[in-house]
Formats: structure tokens, sequence, C-alpha cells
């Protein structure tokens, strides 16, 4: 293979056939490099001959998009300087495309401003942002809100098929994976309990720590992490497909708002579901415990049950129902908010899931200190 | 024909997302059972005076009036008059977890009280209308872009609205299936009485169903031109609509885009 001769551009006074010209020389293809339009251009002659840049082939030995992009950047170069290009002595099929490329002109509006805020004026929009959001979420309850009146009085376009859906795919589908992770949970609280406790010589006591352990916290929390997760993600990522792809605006066209067609069904299903979850996931956590407490204290199935069922009060264990409920609503408000307010593309679709499933634990956890507190002051 | 009430009225309209204004200064009044095409370049802001019109997007400025009723108003939603609507989107819309059949369906069977029998007729007949019979139990990913255009457009006249809106419902389809539905606009219109916004810029299409045209001027911003397509054709003297409706062909000075 002969080695081509690279793309070089020089600039030329005017002589006595006009200009000043630009001499294009070389392959001027993508794949073998093209030079900065800024190092050609940088210094232009003097203009006294008039300003009119004339390009001219003087041995072009090929030439693809390289080589028309080039023009273009020159072409805005020169005409932001006051310059004419001249591309009349350029093979006839660069002229054409050159022609076709300046047709329509450049949307001046459309440019988006790239100006870098400084640091005063991006808290500034921060803040402006944050009581944006805070608006948004507002606007959001309050249409929920008026969605569970429409419920109530019967006006609500909701499908009973869809709720019936929705609780299957958010409870029964969802309990495996909560029952596994929940008889875990009881059989680490046990053994931890058992190797602290032996040394006091209260390891029977290791029933009552299981016990109010899972009723109170560990029960309904595990789950409510599990179920951010796993459900709060898939609504976020259904809506906010849906979103994307134009299903919630249709909704609206046929005058179904999608807050009754569409968050109503989840919300209500999560709430129903998460304290059945709740009340498995304490059954499960208590029974795993059971398994490894009496089996590492070398105690009868039985005296632990006993000590279980004196620890284990109706109260941790409406505690933990309790809290279920919100956390039941947390879950699936974080999911459908960010769902139904994503963007039109993939990666919003993405963004809102990741931000369904964070917002999601984070109310949890919140929720859940705010119940330690008031139960703390009630002396529940 | 002037002395016929208007249904649909535009009263200096304004669109902007943001401080990006897209068009501004539209007036346009829309007669019951017209067919009415809004045309322009593309990214001149069609779609976003349909979703203006259907009430997903309060304009930035003027008022949009249904039989003289405000669309945007503070007593009511939109959605109470959007049930009298039926609306094409541009990229079509369908439930993606419906089937079609269940897709056109679901507007019955929220607004209407027929059994489900009657209700897999009527499905039937308007995915036949469409030339999608025996597609009923299809899902969307399952069809082509030009038969989910055409079970979107189904589905818009599930209800038989009154008022029906189509962005480029041509879109996509081959020659003869776009003859089809220019024959199925007019239709429509003559024995239904349908009144017909069509967002669209196949030419042969504005001529055959067009009442009456807009233009909205990409460069201005404002709509240039408002009347029957023939007569504009004839009589316009602006240049960017001319060259719209002759692509370009009749005056050099404006290539067509
Ligand atoms: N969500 C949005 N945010 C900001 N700008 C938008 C948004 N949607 C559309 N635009 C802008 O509004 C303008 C009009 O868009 P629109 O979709 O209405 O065009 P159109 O006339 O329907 O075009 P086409 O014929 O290609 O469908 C475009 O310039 C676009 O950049
Ligand atoms: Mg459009």
């Amino acid at each position: 293979m002969t080695a081509v001769p690279p793309a070089t551009a020089e600039l030329q006074p005017a002589d006595t056939r006009g200009g000043p010209w630009l001499r294009l020389r070389g392959d001027w293809r993508l794949r073998t490099g093209l030079p900065a339009v800024s190092d050609v251009l940088k210094d232009l002659p003097d203009p006294a001959a008039g300003k009119v840049l004339r390009f001219a082939d003087d041995g072009l030995d090929g030439w693809d998009t390289g080589l028309t992009a080039f023009l273009l950047g020159c072409t805005d170069v020169l005409e932001a300087g006051g310059w004419q290009a001249d591309f009349s002595e350029l093979p006839a099929g660069v002229q054409r495309l050159m022609e076709l490329a300046r047709a329509v002109p450049e949307n001046a509006e459309a440019h988006r401003t790239g100006i870098e805020p400084n640091w005063l004026a991006r808290l500034g929009l921060a803040a402006l942002n944050l009581v944006a959001i805070g608006g948004a979420m507002l606007e959001f309850l309050g249409e929920l809100a008026l969605s569970f009146v429409r419920l109530i009085t019967g006006r609500a376009r909701m499908r009973a098929r869809d709720l019936w859906f929705q609780m299957q795919q958010c409870g029964a589908d969802a309990l495996p994976i909560v029952l596994l992770i929940n008889v875990l949970v009881g059989m680490i609280l046990a053994f931890v309990g058992v190797v602290q406790l032996q040394q006091f010589g209260a390891a029977i006591f290791v029933a009552n720590l299981v016990a109010l352990a899972m009723l109170r916290e560990m029960g309904v929390l595990m789950t409510g992490i599990i179920i951010s997760g796993r459900t709060g993600a898939s609504f976020a990522a259904q809506l906010g497909a849906m979103q994307a792809n134009e299903e919630v605006d249709a909704f609206r066209s046929f005058g179904i708002p999608p807050m009754d067609f569409l968050v109503l069904p989840r919300v209500l299903a999560l709430v129903f579901m998460m304290p059945l979850l709740t009340i498995f996931a304490d059954a499960i956590g208590i029974l795993g415990g059971m398994l490894v407490g009496a089996a590492m204290m070398d105690l009868s199935m039985r005296a632990y049950w006993n000590q279980t069922l004196m620890s284990a009060t109706m109260g941790h264990f409406m505690l933990g129902v309790g809290k279920s409920f919100v956390f039941g609503g947390l879950i699936a408000l974080c999911g459908c908010y960010q769902g139904i307010r994503c963007g039109r593309n993939a990666q919003a679709v993405g963004q809102a899931t990741t931000r369904a499933v964070v917002a999601a634990i984070t109310s949890l956890i919140v929720a859940d200190a705010v119940f330690a507190v008031l139960c703390n002051e009630l002396g529940i | 024909m002037s002395d016929q009430p208007s249904r649909i009225d535009l009263r200096g309209v304004e669109l902007a997302y943001g401080s990006y204004v897209v068009m501004r200064d539209i007036n346009a009044s829309i007669r019951r059972g017209e067919v009415f095409v809004i045309m322009g370049g593309s990214g001149c802001g069609k779609s976003t005076l349909l979703r203006a019109m259907i009430g997903l997007m309060p304009p930035a400025q003027g008022e949009i009036r249904y039989d003289g009723e405000l669309l945007f108003s503070a007593d009511r939603t939109p959605d109470d008059l959007a049930r009298r609507f039926g609306v094409l989107f541009q990229g079509g819309a369908l439930w993606s977890s419906m089937t079609l059949a269940e897709n056109i369906a679901l507007p019955l069977e929220q607004y209407t009280r027929l059994k489900p029998a009657e209700i897999r007729q009527v499905v039937r007949h308007k995915l036949a209308l469409v030339g999608l019979k025996g597609f009923e139990d299809y899902r969307p990913a399952e069809i082509s872009g030009g038969m989910k255009k055409r079970a979107g457009l189904a589905r818009a006249m599930a209800l038989d609205p009154e008022i029906l809106f189509f962005d480029e419902p041509s879109a996509g389809l081959d020659p003869l299936s776009s003859r089809r539905l220019d024959e199925l606009i007019l239709q429509l219109r003559d024995v239904l009485g349908t009144t017909v916004v069509v967002v669209t810029h196949e030419l042969e299409s504005i001529f055959a169903i067009a009442d009456t045209a807009l233009f909205l001027n990409a460069q201005t911003r404002t709509p240039t031109a408002l009347g029957n397509p023939h007569e504009l054709l004839k009589h316009s003297t602006e240049p960017a609509v001319r060259a719209f409706l002759t692509r370009g062909e009749s005056s050099h000075e404006t290539p067509a885009p």
C-alpha cells in the first residue's frame, strides 16, 4: 500500500486570480485524520483585498464527510468574523453537499446556553429546585387524596381486576423471598443472642429477644426493605416506561385520571399486602429463632415456645403490623411518584427506579425512628 | 357556512416549554363536522399544539374553548371535556401491557354499559375499519410501527367521539393504507358528523381531506396561513406556504426542508 499524503490546508494571500485562498491537498477522509479548523484559520490574511476566502482543490486525493465537516466548521468561524466562504472551485459533489447543509439556517434560539453558573447561582438553583420538588410532591399527594375521595364516593375509575392483579404481584409473588430473608434474620438473632446470653446463664431469654425483635422491628423493617427493592422499583419502572411511551397521556386523553387507574390500585394493594407479609415474616422469623435457639441450648421446643408466648404480647405484634401499613403506603408512594414524574427517555426510567428505592428505604428508616420515639413516649 | 357554531376556538394561543416559545398568536375556529389540518415543517410545534388542544399542557397564553367552554378553567379539569375526544398520539401510545382488543375495550368498559360480548363485537368492527381484523390478541410489542398507528386510530375511534385528534395518522403507512385512511376520515366526517383535527405533512392527504388548513411557520413562530389548501395554493402570496404546498418546486429561494 502506498502511503497517502495527509490532509493539509494552506492559507495563501490573494494573487492575480483572486483570493485570498485556502488550498486543500491530500487525503481528506475521516479515517486518516483532519487538521483542526482553528489551526488552519489561525492567521487569516489581510482583509484589504475583500473578505472572501476562496477554497481551492490543490490536489485532493479523496474526500468524504471529513472534508465537508471541516468546511462547515470553517464556514462557522469565517462567518463569525464577517468573512464569506467561496467553494466554487471545489469538486461539484462537495459544493452540493455544502449547499444542502446550509439550506436551513441555524435555529438561533435552539442553542442551549452552556454557561456554567457560579457556586452562588448553583446554590440558588438547587434551592429553587428543592422548592419545586416539594411543590410537585404536594401536588401528587393532593391528587391522590382527591382520588381516594372519588374511591370512597364510588366514582374512581379503578378496575377491581387491576387491584387483584397488583395484590397478587406485590403480595403472593413476594412471599417466598420475604420468608427466606426473615427466617435467616430470626436465626441470626437467635445465634447472636444465645452466644451473648449464655455468658450470664440467661440463655432462655433469647426467646424473648427474638420474639420482641421480630415483632416490633425486624419483621416489618426487613419486609419493607425487600418490598422497596422489589415492588417499589417495579412500580417506578412500570409507570416510568408508560410515561415515556405517552401511555399515561393516553389515559388522560380518555378522561381517565392516571391517579385513579394506575396509582390507586398500586397504593391500595401494597397497603393491604404489607401487613399480611409482615405477619408471615414475624411467624417465620420466630420459627427460625426457635430452631437455632432450641438446638444450641439443648432445650425442648416446647420450653422455648412457652417462653416466647410469655414475652410476645399483643401490643408488640400490633405495633409491627401498624407500622407495616405506614411502610406499605410509603413504598407505594415513592414508587408511583417517581414513575409518574419520569421523563421521556430510557435513562429517566432508570433514574426514577433508583430514586424510588433510595427514597423508599430512607423514608422507612425515618418513619421507624419516629415510631421508636413515639413508642418510648407513650410507653408501648 | 360561517353561521354554523364553532366547535373549537383558539384565541391568541401561545405555546412554550419553559421560556422557549414554540408558537405564538394562534387564532382559529373549527366548525362542527370539519376536517381541520395542522401543517408545517418538522419540529414547528404541531404535536405541541395538539397536546394543548386535548388538555395535556396548558397554553402559556390565550384560551382554548370547546363550544364556548374554556378547556382550562379553575372549576373543572380538562378530564371532563376529554371524554368527548378521541386521540391518536404520534407514537401510537398503545397501553403496552394490554392486547389490542383490551386497548380498545377499556374506554368502552369505562364509559358504556355494554356487555362483554357486545364490546368484543365493537372491538372487532373498529379493528376491521383500520384493516387489523384478527389481531385482537396481539400485544403492541408484537406488531409493526404502521400497525401500531392503525391500532391507535381504532382506539381513538372506540367511543365514536365528537372530536378526533390524529397526530400524523399516515406516517409510516404504505400509499394504499394511507388512501384508505383518508377515505375513513372523510366517512367519519360525513356519516357521523365528527370534527377531525389532523396533524400531517402528507401533501396528498392535505389536499384530499382538509376543509381548512392551518400552516405553522417555524421561522416566524406564528401561523402564517389559514384556509382551504386549494385556495391557499392558488392565492397565497406567502412564500413559505407556497413552498410547503408545492414541495418547494415553484419557488427556488426556499428549499424544501
Ligand atoms: N418536552 C419538551 N421540552 C422542551 N422542548 C420540547 C419538548 N417537546 C418538544 N419540544 C420542542 O418543541 C418544538 C415543537 O415540537 P413538536 O413535537 O410539537 O414538533 P412537531 O411539529 O410535532 O414536529 P414533527 O412533525 O417532527 O412531529 C421542537 O422544537 C422541540 O424541540
Ligand atoms: Mg409531531
